[in-house]
């Protein structure tokens, strides 16, 4: 737990942030409203593939209230590229507007500026690009075969990241191992849709020449400096703002072309402009996730012994390098293993390009497809061996006692007792009354399926040395604490929270500290402007590396605040004690409370030797390594088979996550974190016909969880702790997501498996479960 | 510029009278001309909810009404729910109590369709709160705990 004596620290303490949410009064990017106001929009291409034979933007600049066309022509040796976070060498840039050529449907060619956003959108219609189609390649497959159409003509191939993991012990093991399976496995192209879309609001002023940037965005400071890079311009003349951003997920991580070329604009034009993406240029152009293809090969005993894995990732990238978009799939090599003992892993990962939009971190990034593929395969060798999944899971846990511990895959787990929460979920699911009860449906002929994950993950990576030396970004976080002359605390944090609720627990553990009540702290974040540099939130890091941060700058400034009221309370430092936001001389009734000790350092009317006045700290965090929660989540479905349509009758979840902040807080992270899972399980999928046309552009085609789909989720956890970071927490935001895809097919996979269906690809839509009985059935 | 008409709403209890072409659509009528920027869009096309407001009592997608259609009607947006600017709605309680919100983005919508449900059955089931909040995405929640929230205000509307 935190460092001081938690009071607050622990307890379902309800959002500070939420009075302005509620009554509709907070700020999303849309909401900014500044003087002389222009609006954008974006002329985007039609087709996957192509060459530009000409833009004629006349019309549209003639068209009333139109005050800027932008095409790449105008960028021409002015800006940089689009923002990326690893560099690799010999691969194309992408230009902030297309340059000669499209790469996929929704590329921006142009951009319209006016003085309202209908007669900006009016006038981007008469942007007239002529573009020679030429043939695109869409699935990734397809795109390393032999001859296949290339997204980048000068590129020998379509591969743009290859790494090749082969392992000669595991070659052996499969020699050895009584049995082996191959499963091939579909992690599908999923929309992170966030409720707010990407929205910018760049304003250039050109009395100060200073950039001020709203962006709905996860790591402001990072824009900051890729917008410097990017445009030219020293990066303290610039200002990134992520007001209220409404959710992330991953996609709201790199700083886009939209971001970089419109501040270029508002420069130009010398008056801001702002845009808000439609959701339909959302689904084209804000960054997907997973993308993979899988293929794995497993060794294992006749007693449910795992020995080894080989691996394939094939991981479609999309038409560019968005920021960590090729390095993603590598973490699902890293993460292969899941909590099992397995001895040898090899792998090849591939990043591939499509003529696609680009994929990016989408909750989890590399780890759900990891989670995915190791829970899958458990239930096959399960089905394989005649054994219960329970028992197989058990029989291949990494034991308790060995941490910490070091995948033959690479990652090194921290803590982890693996046993722990399935005990606890088999006892709240009540697992052999259920699986008794299935037996009992099966033989009515009715088609109920229990599935289970037992999983660990990701989270707070670190240490920033671990990074390759192309990556843009460290992992440490930072955190200011201010403590103003009343003794109310102002923390600036590092981290850029959009729903999770650091303005809150930040201001638990800083009442806690010193004593004050949670009125009396305000927490800062998302402005470069008032808050020191920071790195961001994403990775599930807020709590785990931004918290962190912060206990240290608590700790900074308590340490002064003791030696001040030692001063003078006229007793060494050693003696005094604190409880409760008082300073006491150990033994006596002589005592400053802490509002005394920050009134007297900001006078500064008694000299205190040896100190400065005031009473601030500034702490960053740099994790020694990587925390790994856990969890052990069950379903129960069943199908109708006549319309195969899926009725999640149940889903209980008993995670790990080491300690816990804010239960209620962290109970919101894991109900929506399953329910996101569940949404690539079922129903979500971004679609491109084989020509590349995007066939779930709108809300009629993609398909996001509703209300409807599910029962009263069952929730609890155990606890243990990291000794990563001083708070012992782990981190939540991607854990419930992690666990609940393979949980969902697994327990489709359990529910049709006596018709010997042994694999459905996500998402599990009634239409390819009905089909798969149908296929069944003719066999 | 285009043709405009005048139209007349009266939002929140005040009367506004503004001149906008014929194809505005209510959400940026609000947003745009009056600076009620609670009613959020998400989709523009009838089908996330992050847009609801109330049309003379009855919750609509804003995003697809015209401003004119609204002319001479009443209309309640969530700035205006509660009964006072010091006061809570029994509905922005509940959300509070009940961490039924993250971002934040889908919430005025959310809570304005839920003030449709508790208006027609004060005493809904949650299953009945589901159905209800069914034309409403939140992306951040999972829904259980919006599902407390709509329940919690229920209970303390009830009460009172």
């Amino acid at each position: 737990m935190t460092t001081f004596r938690p009071n607050s620290v622990g307890r379902p303490i309800k959002r500070r942030e939420d009075p302005r949410l509620i009554r509709g009064l907070a700020t999303y990017t849309d909401d900014v409203k500044l003087p002389r106001m222009t609006y954008a929009a974006f002329v985007r291409s039609d087709f996957a593939a192509g060459a530009i034979r000409s833009i004629d933007t006349s019309a549209a600049a003639a068209h009333p209230g139109v005050v800027g066309v932008y095409t790449y022509a105008d960028l021409d040796g002015k800006v940089g590229a689009t923002p990326i976070g690893v560099e690799i060498p010999g691969m194309p840039d992408h230009p902030l507007l297309a340059n000669g050529r499209v790469l996929y449907v929704g590329h921006p060619v142009a951009v319209v500026v006016a003085e309202t956003t209908y007669a900006a959108r009016d006038a981007a219609a008469l942007v007239e690009v002529d573009i020679e189609p030429r043939e695109a390649v869409v699935d990734v497959e397809a795109a390393i075969a032999a001859g296949a159409p290339k997204v980048y003509e000068e590129l020998d191939s379509n591969v743009c990241l290859q790494v090749p993991a082969p392992n000669p012990e595991a070659d052996k093991l499969f020699e050895q191992a009584d049995r082996t399976l191959s499963i091939r496995l579909l992690n599908q192209r999923v929309a992170p849709f966030p409720m707010e879309g990407r929205a910018i609001c760049a304003h250039w002023e050109e009395g100060p020449g200073k950039l001020t940037i709203w962006t709905s965005n996860q790591a402001p400071h990072s824009v900051k400096q890729q917008i410097a890079m990017c445009l030219g311009i020293p990066e303290i003349r610039i200002r990134a703002i992520a007001p209220e951003v409404g959710g992330g997920f991953g996609a709201k991580i790199p700083t886009y072309a939209e971001d970089a070329l419109l501040c270029w604009v508002s420069r130009d034009l010398k008056r801001p402009v702002k845009w808000a993406e439609t959701r339909t240029e959302n689904l084209l152009g804000m960054t997907h996730g997973r993308g993979h293809v899988e293929k794995i090969d497993v060794a294992f005993q006749s007693d449910g012994r795992v020995l080894a894995l080989k691996g394939q990732t094939i991981a479609d990238i999309g038409a560019f390098r968005s920021f960590f978009g090729p390095f993603i799939a590598l973490s699902t090599h890293t993460m292969s293993c899941g909590c099992y003992d397995i001895k040898a892993v090899a792998w090849e990962t591939s990043s591939v390009f499509t003529n696609t939009m680009a994929t990016e971190a989408y909750r989890g990034a590399g780890r759900p497809e990891a989670a995915y593929i190791i829970e899958r395969v458990m239930d096959e060798v399960a089905a394989a061996t005649g054994l219960d999944p329970v028992a197989v899971r058990r029989r291949n846990f990494i034991s308790k006692d060995v941490f910490p511990h070091t995948t033959p895959s690479g990652a090194t787990y921290d803590t982890g007792d693996y046993e722990k929460p399935l005990d606890r979920l088999i006892e709240l699911a009540g697992y052999d009354e259920a699986r008794a009860a299935q037996r009992s449906a099966r033989e009515e002929g009715r088609l109920v399926g229990i599935g289970l994950a037992t999983f660990t993950e990701v989270c707070g990576l670190g240490p920033s040395t671990g990074a390759t030396p192309q990556q843009r970004m460290g992992t440490w976080e930072s955190a200011t604490v201010r403590v103003e002359p009343t003794g109310n605390v102002t923390v600036y944090t590092g981290v850029s929270p959009h729903g999770q609720g650091q303005e809150t627990v930040f201001a638990q553990m800083a009442a806690d500290a010193f004593g004050v009540g949670l009125d009396d702290v305000l927490v800062v974040h998302g402005d470069t402007d008032q808050v020191q540099h920071g790195v961001g939130t994403f990775g599930s890091r807020g709590i785990a590396v931004g918290g962190a941060a912060l206990d240290m700058a608590l700790v900074k400034v308590h340490a002064k605040a003791t030696r001040i009221a030692a001063h003078h309370l006229d007793a060494p430092v050693d003696q005094i004690d604190y409880e409760d936001g008082k300073f006491t001389v150990s033994g006596t009734d002589r005592t400053l409370t802490f509002r005394e000790v920050a009134e007297k350092a900001h006078l500064w009317n008694v000299n205190v030797p040896g100190e400065e006045p005031g009473l601030e700290a500034v702490a960053r965090f740099e994790p020694s390594a990587t925390t790994f929660p856990f969890g052990a989540h069950l379903c129960q479905v069943e199908i109708d088979p006549e319309s195969g349509q899926i009725e999640i009758q149940r889903y209980v979840a008993v995670d790990d996550f080491g300690e816990v902040l804010n239960p209620m807080l962290a109970d919101g992270q894991r109900l929506g974190g399953v329910v996101q899972g569940i949404g690539q399980a079922m129903w979500e999928e971004i679609q491109y016909d084989e020509g590349g046309q995007l066939l779930s552009g709108t809300l009629m085609d993609y398909a996001v969880p509703r209300a409807k789909h599910f029962p009263r989720m069952e929730l609890d956890n155990t606890v243990t702790p990291t000794p990563i970071n001083p708070l012992g927490a782990k981190g939540i935001g991607e854990l419930g997501t992690i666990g609940a895809t393979p949980c969902i097919v697994n327990a489709i996979v359990d529910a049709l498996r006596p018709l010997g269906i042994t694999n459905i690809d996500m998402p599990a839509k009634p239409e390819r479960i009905w089909q798969a009985i149908q296929s069944a059935g003719a066999a | 510029m285009p043709d405009t008409v005048p139209v007349t709403v009266t939002v929140n209890g005040s009367k506004h009278e503004r001149e906008v072409e014929p194809r505005t659509l209510l959400v940026h009528f609000l947003r745009e001309e009056l600076d009620l920027t609670g009613a959020h869009v998400g989709c523009e096309s009838t089908l996330c909810g992050a847009c609801t407001v109330h049309l003379d009592g009855r919750a609509v997608k804003s995003c697809t009404v015209l401003a004119v259609q609204a002319d001479g009607q009443e209309v309640t947006t969530i700035e205006g729910l509660a009964a006072s600017a010091d006061e809570l709605h029994p509905l922005q309680v509940g959300f509070w109590e009940k961490h039924g919100l993250q971002c934040g983005y889908c919430t005025p919508g959310m809570i304005m369709a839920a003030k449709q449900l508790l208006d027609d059955n004060p005493n809904p089931t949650e299953a009945e709160i589901r159905e209800a909040i069914d034309g409403n995405i939140c992306r951040c929640t999972g829904y259980q705990q919006i599902v407390d929230a709509v329940q919690h205000a229920a209970d303390v509307a009830g009460a009172a």
